[in-house]
């Protein structure tokens, strides 16, 4: 029952007071670049959503077996190696193929996803929020399951994020801006404002 | 194009921050302090030297299918060179920096330059294109951060600079204060920019 209770407390810390752009500011470029439009938004939402819950997962047990190996310990070895200065590159090349593998499955599994996903799967490699929240997990030494939520929950809040700014800008478009304002300046001011909204959430847990 | 313009195009005609708003990440996270602005960007323009000189090293021995893995790799190598040194020689600055230094990996600055210039161009040009690049995302970091640490803290590189009746704006500091500031800068920029034309 604890560890339920702790696993809710992960999501919704991760998704709505530290939420991932809103507050810790990862993931900034997509949020920017692909909010245009609140389908394309969502679209890039679950993408996002899938590729953290698997990245995390991954890098965790990257980690645990290959970075910092303290199940050898279990075997009697008398001291791990200690690779997890090499955990940044390791990381990366793991996210970086873990995309590539996740748009080849989709192609081949569900032609209609990937065709509505497409132009976005490669574009997650640089999403920082990815080899963010891997970090992020391993740093706070998290379980696997943990993890898993912690993943799901940053993604979630990414997602909600976006997906919201998309909104603001849809009706913006009809609206009479000043014309240094056009563009970058007024999407950078709705996004301090929603910002502000989610800063609201900072009491909700203790 | 001459060395000093390939230098000063990356400092103001494309000033990856200002210009080609690229690599927002650190730029909006890391700019609360003045301090972080100039860590953040010394650490990567050491990054974005590092790897620009290697790629270009290197163009004619990667192959063109798989480049962009080979950047990455590249610059992950640099980014754990900065992140060993910084936590030996400047463990403050490490701190402070925390989870924004590995991920200096994924500034989209770095992979752009690298497959954009260096890539293309010899192993001199690239060095100063990197510099440039890299000295233009430390001043518009900088810049950012006095203006946000100024008005939300009322200081600069932590110099107490307005007087004791000031009450500081302490929104300027927290995460929305990084969206406003920026937005109003770009805003500017742009309003500059169209005087100019005309």
């Amino acid at each position: 029952m604890e560890k339920f209770v702790g696993i809710i407390l992960i999501i919704i810390s991760s998704a709505l007071i530290n939420n991932f752009v809103l507050s810790r500011f990862l993931g900034i470029c997509p949020f920017l670049g692909v909010s245009r439009k609140v389908e394309t938004a969502a679209g890039m939402g679950v993408a996002v959503i899938f590729v953290i819950a698997m990245a995390s997962v991954i890098t965790w047990v990257v980690e645990r077996v290959i970075l910092s190996p303290q199940w050898l310990l279990a075997l009697g070895v008398d001291q791990a190696p200690d690779l997890t200065f090499l955990r940044t590159i390791a990381f990366i090349l793991v996210i970086a193929g873990l995309v590539q593998f996740v748009e080849m499955l989709i192609q081949k599994s569900n032609p209609a996803l990937y065709s509505a996903l497409g132009v976005y799967l490669p574009l997650i490699t640089t999403n920082c929020a990815v080899l963010g929240v891997a970090i992020i997990n391993i740093n706070k030494g998290y379980d696997l399951l943990q993890t898993l939520f912690n993943g799901i929950g940053s993604a979630v809040g990414f997602a909600l994020a976006i997906i919201l700014l998309a909104g603001v800008r849809e009706r913006l478009e009809d609206a009479e801006i000043a014309k240094p304002f056009l563009g970058f300046p007024i999407t950078m001011l709705a996004a301090g404002l929603m910002s502000i909204a989610f800063l609201g959430f900072s009491g909700l847990i203790k | 194009m001459s060395l000093r313009k390939v230098f000063m195009n990356g400092i103001i005609k494309e000033n990856p921050t200002f210009r080609l708003v690229l690599g927002m990440c650190p730029t909006l996270a890391l700019s609360t302090a003045a301090v972080n602005g100039i860590g953040m960007g010394l650490a990567t323009t050491f990054v974005l030297v590092g790897s620009n000189v290697f790629v270009s090293l290197l163009k004619n021995f990667i192959p063109d299918r798989v480049r962009i893995p080979a950047f990455v790799i590249i610059i992950a190598s640099f980014v754990t060179i900065v992140e060993l040194v910084m936590k030996a020689y400047v463990p403050s600055l490490y701190e402070a920096l925390g989870i924004y230094i590995p991920l200096i990996v994924v500034n989209c600055i770095i992979l752009a330059r690298a497959e954009a210039f260096a890539s293309k161009n010899g192993v001199v040009a690239s060095a100063v294109d990197g510099l440039g690049m890299g000295l233009g995302f430390t001043l518009a970091l900088t810049l950012l951060a006095a203006i946000r640490e100024l008005i939300g803290n009322g200081s600069i590189f932590g110099m107490q600079l307005m007087g004791a009746g000031y009450q500081p704006v302490l929104i300027f500091i927290l995460a929305p204060g990084g969206f406003f500031t920026l937005g109003l800068i770009l805003a500017l920029m742009n309003s500059l920019t169209d005087r100019e034309k005309a």
